[in-house]
C-alpha cells in the first residue's frame, strides 16, 4: 500500500475547532500521522511514495452530503452514479448519502442492491443510500428496515412528501427505534402548504405565486417532535430553513431527545427575492425565504443548533425548468458549487472555517456513525483540499454533473477545490 | 412623451409619466371610438395574435376590436382546445407562432409569469391580457381612464378595492397603478381573500364593508372568482352578500359622489347588488368596457411605435 505525505497544508480541524500548519501521512487508505508544524518531517518525506506539496492550502475532513438525489433508477439522464461522483469529486465531496426519492423508489433490499452495485462500479466516492421509509413512498406501510439496513441503507426518509396518517409513522418510528436506524423528516405541514411555490408575503403577493406560511415548518417539527417523544426514535430534521422553527428545535434538543437538524447550502445563501422574475432556477423545496430567517439560519449554524448543511442537489433537465413558476420542477444541483458558495458566508464573516467545516463533515459522520469527518490519526483519509480566496465565475455548463439547474450561473464565487481524496487514493485533482 | 417598453407585461415596470401617455392618447381614442367611421391606421400591416390559454370573452373582444380599429390583420388562437392538450410545452408553442412573424401578442394564461416566460422566447411585443393572480395592466388602465375621465383627476382620491383581493389581478394591477398615481387606497374583504405581506403595499385594509367605504371617491368591486376558490373562504355566497355585497345600504357611506366600478362579468346577487349596478348616476360599468377598447387601442400603438423605431433593440 502506498504511502502519500500531504505537506505543506493548513488543517481544518473542525473536532478541535481549529487551524494549523502541518502535514499529514495517509496509508492504508486512513490517516496514518497528523503532522504539526514543529515535527520533522524528513523521515516522513524519506519513506512516503507520494508527496504532495499543499502550497500552504487548507485541506479539511472531505464533504458529507445527506440528501443527495442520484436519477438512477429511473432519470438517469438527469443524473447517474459516474456524473454524480464526478461532481462529487470535484466539490470535495467525499461521502453522498443518497436519497430514496427516485423512479421507483428505493423501498426494498433489491432496489437497494441495485444502486449500490451501481454506485461501486462508477462513482469515485463513497456512496451511502437511504431507503425508503414507507412503500413506494406512499405513506401506508413501513418498508424492510431490518432487510434494508442489512442491504446498508444508513437512514429512512419518504423525502419531501410527508407521512400524514401519524398512526403509520409512530409504528414505522417506534418499530426503527428498535432496530437503531436513523429517520428523516421534512418539517412541513402538507395541508398548509399544498399548492404553494413560494413564502408567503410581500413577495409571493406581487408575483402572484401561490405561497406557503413560514409556519408550515414550525408545525411540521413540532409534530415530529411530539412523535419523537412518544417513540424515541433517533431523527433528524432535513432542513429547518425558518426562524420561527428554531425553538422547537432548542427545546427538543434541551430535553434530550435524540435530534438533529439540517438545512440546505441555498436557504444558507439566497432568500426569496433571488427568484426575481420567475426565475425557476431558485424554485427549491421548501422555497427560499426571507433574509431574517436566512439570518437566522445563518447564526443556528454558528452556535450549532443546526448541526448539518447539505447540498440538497437535485439535478432536473431544462425542460422541466423553462415552464411558468408554478409548473417547473423544485431543486438545484449542488455537489460541486456547495463549498465555494459556502465561502461566502466565511467572506462575509458569518462563519469561520473550523465551524463550516463541523456542519459539513463532521457533524455528518457523527449522525451516521461513520469514523470520517475528522483530521485524526486511524480516521479514513477522505479529504478536501482548497484555496478559500481563489475567485471564479460560476458557468453552469462547465458543471460536471448531467443536469446544470444551479441558481448560481454567472455568480462571482471565491474558493476552489484544489484536490479530493477518497480513502487515501486521489479522485479529484484541479490540475490533472 | 415618453414610452420606453418592448412589452406591456405589467404596470409594475411603468413610470407615472408613461401612464399617462397611455391614457391620453386613449382619450383620442375614445373619441374615435365615437364616430361612425371608426378607423384608423396606427397597426396597418401588422399582425396581431390572441393567445388565450384561458377562458375569456370580454377581453378577447375587446383586444380583437382595438387591433381591427387600428387596423391590423387579428388571428385569434384559443389554446384551451388546441396543442396545449396534446403536450405541447408553452416555450414549444410560442417558438411555432414565433415562426409566424407576428408583431403584437396578446397573451393571457392560468400561470403567475407565464407571459413574462413567453416574452422572453419571441420577437415581437407582448401585451399581458391576465397571467394567473400576477397582473392585468390593460385592466388597471382602463380603469384608471374611467376614475380621471368621472372625477377629473387621477390623484389623491380615496379608493376602495373589495372583495377577493388574494386570487385576484385586477386587484394586483389597480394598486400598483393607484399606488404610482399617489392615491389613498383601501382594501376591503375578509381575511381569508387578503392576499399575504398586504400590510406592505402602503394600503389601509379593512374587513368591514361601512368603514371600508366610509367618504371614499370610487368604489371598486372584484369578481369572487368561483372557479379559483378550492373552496372554504368563505362560508357561503348569502352570508358573503350579506356582508360584502355591495348595496344601496353599504354604498350610503361612500361620498354621495362616488362612482362604482366593477371588471366584469358580474355574479348580481353575490357582490354586487343589480339595481346598483344598473344605477347610471352611479355605475361606470358600461363606460369600464367602453374605455377598454381605447386604452388597448393606445397600448398596442405605443408598442407598436417602439417597434418600428427599434425593430431588433431589446428594451425594458
Amino acid at each position: 500500500m502506498t504511502r502519500t505525505l500531504l505537506e505543506n497544508a493548513r488543517l481544518i480541524d473542525p473536532e478541535a475547532d481549529s487551524i494549523t500548519e502541518g502535514a499529514l501521512v495517509l496509508e492504508h487508505g486512513k490517516i496514518a500521522k497528523v503532522l504539526t508544524q514543529s515535527t520533522d518531517i524528513t523521515e516522513e518525506k524519506f519513506t512516503a511514495v507520494n508527496s504532495v506539496d499543499c502550497g500552504g492550502a487548507l485541506l479539511a475532513p472531505g464533504i458529507i452530503d445527506i440528501g443527495v438525489k442520484v436519477g438512477e433508477p429511473g432519470e438517469r439522464h438527469k443524473e447517474s452514479f459516474k456524473t454524480a461522483g464526478l461532481a462529487a469529486a470535484a466539490g470535495g465531496v467525499t461521502t453522498i448519502v443518497t436519497r430514496p426519492d427516485t423512479l421507483p423508489a428505493i423501498d426494498t433490499p433489491e432496489t437497494l442492491e441495485f444502486i449500490r452495485r451501481r454506485a461501486l462500479e462508477t462513482a469515485p466516492v463513497n456512496v451511502l443510500p437511504m431507503a425508503a421509509l414507507t412503500k413506494g413512498r406512499e405513506g401506508k406501510e413501513m418498508t424492510e428496515f431490518g432487510f434494508l439496513m442489512d442491504a446498508g441503507a444508513v437512514g429512512f426518509t419518504d423525502c419531501d412528501r410527508v407521512v400524514t396518517d401519524t398512526k403509520v409513522l409512530t409504528r414505522a418510528m417506534s418499530y426503527a427505534r428498535s432496530l437503531g436506524a436513523l429517520v428523516m423528516g421534512h418539517p412541513q405541514e402538507p395541508g398548509l402548504s399544498k399548492g404553494s411555490a413560494v413564502t408567503s408575503g410581500k413577495f409571493a403577493t406581487l408575483r402572484g405565486l401561490p405561497g406557503v406560511s413560514p409556519m408550515a415548518e414550525r408545525m411540521g417539527l413540532d409534530r415530529d417532535i411530539a412523535l419523537i417523544e412518544m417513540t424515541g426514535v433517533k431523527y433528524h430534521a432535513d432542513q429547518i430553513t425558518t426562524a420561527r422553527a428554531l425553538p422547537a428545535l432548542e427545546r427538543a434538543k434541551k430535553n434530550g431527545f435524540d435530534v438533529t437538524a439540517g438545512t440546505s447550502m441555498h436557504h444558507l445563501t439566497l432568500n426569496e427575492l433571488d427568484v426575481a422574475d420567475y426565475r425557476t432556477f431558485f424554485k427549491v423545496k421548501p422555497p427560499l425565504r426571507s433574509e431574517d430567517d436566512r439570518h437566522a439560519v445563518i447564526d443556528a449554524i454558528r452556535t450549532g443548533l443546526i448541526d448539518v448543511i447539505s447540498s440538497f442537489h437535485t439535478p432536473q433537465d431544462e425542460e422541466s425548468k423553462r415552464l411558468p413558476y408554478e409548473e417547473a420542477a423544485s431543486g438545484a444541483v449542488g455537489l460541486e458549487t456547495m463549498l465555494p458558495v459556502l465561502l461566502r458566508l466565511y467572506h462575509s464573516g458569518e462563519l469561520e472555517l473550523p465551524t463550516l467545516f463541523r456542519a459539513l463533515s463532521l457533524n455528518p459522520a457523527k449522525r451516521l456513525g461513520l469514523p470520517a469527518g475528522r483530521i485524526a490519526e486511524g480516521a479514513p483519509a477522505d479529504l478536501v483540499l482548497f484555496d478559500s480566496d481563489k475567485p471564479l465565475v460560476l458557468d453552469r455548463f462547465k458543471l460536471r454533473s448531467k443536469s446544470k439547474n444551479t441558481p448560481f450561473d454567472g455568480a462571482r464565487l471565491q474558493g476552489k477545490v484544489l484536490g479530493t481524496w477518497v480513502a487515501g487514493k486521489r479522485v479529484f485533482d484541479v490540475n490533472a | 412623451m415618453r414610452f420606453d417598453h418592448r412589452h406591456l407585461l405589467g404596470i409594475e415596470p411603468l413610470r407615472p409619466d408613461e401612464i399617462t401617455t397611455i391614457l391620453d392618447l386613449a382619450d383620442q381614442y375614445v373619441a374615435l371610438g365615437r364616430r361612425r367611421e371608426k378607423h384608423a391606421n396606427a397597426l396597418a400591416g401588422l399582425t396581431q395574435v390572441n393567445m388565450f390559454f384561458e377562458n375569456s370573452t370580454r377581453t378577447q373582444a375587446s383586444f380583437e376590436l382595438a387591433g381591427k380599429r387600428l387596423g391590423a390583420d387579428v388571428m385569434n388562437m384559443a389554446m384551451q382546445a388546441s396543442s396545449i392538450k396534446k403536450g405541447e410545452t408553452l416555450i414549444d408553442t410560442a417558438m411555432t407562432l414565433n415562426a409566424m412573424h407576428p408583431d403584437l401578442l396578446v397573451v393571457r394564461h392560468p400561470h403567475s409569469g407565464a407571459v413574462d416566460l413567453l416574452a422572453q422566447k419571441v420577437n415581437c411585443a407582448v401585451l399581458n391580457a391576465g397571467d394567473g393572480r400576477h397582473e392585468h395592466p390593460t385592466q388597471a388602465l382602463l380603469d384608471a381612464l374611467t376614475i380621471r375621465r368621472a372625477k377629473g383627476r387621477l390623484h389623491r382620491l380615496n379608493i376602495a378595492i373589495c372583495g377577493d383581493i388574494a386570487h385576484s389581478r385586477v386587484a394586483r394591477s389597480n394598486i400598483l397603478l393607484l399606488h404610482k398615481m399617489e392615491n389613498r387606497i383601501r382594501l376591503v374583504g375578509p381575511p381569508t381573500l387578503m392576499p399575504s405581506g398586504v400590510e406592505h403595499f402602503g394600503v389601509e385594509v379593512y374587513d368591514n364593508m361601512e368603514e371600508g367605504l366610509k367618504d371614499v371617491d370610487v368604489v371598486m368591486m372584484l369578481r369572487l372568482q368561483r372557479e379559483r376558490m378550492d373552496g372554504g373562504f368563505i362560508p357561503s355566497e348569502r352570508e358573503y352578500y350579506h356582508r360584502y355585497g355591495l348595496d344601496a345600504e353599504k354604498l350610503a357611506h361612500a361620498k354621495d359622489d362616488a362612482i362604482v366600478m366593477h371588471p366584469g362579468p358580474m355574479n348580481r346577487g353575490v357582490e354586487i347588488d343589480g339595481t346598483i349596478a344598473d344605477d347610471i348616476n352611479r355605475s361606470v360599468i358600461q363606460d369600464q368596457v367602453e374605455m377598454g377598447v381605447a386604452v388597448r387601442m393606445a397600448a398596442m400603438d405605443l408598442l407598436a411605435r417602439n417597434l418600428r423605431a427599434h425593430p431588433k433593440e431589446v428594451m425594458a
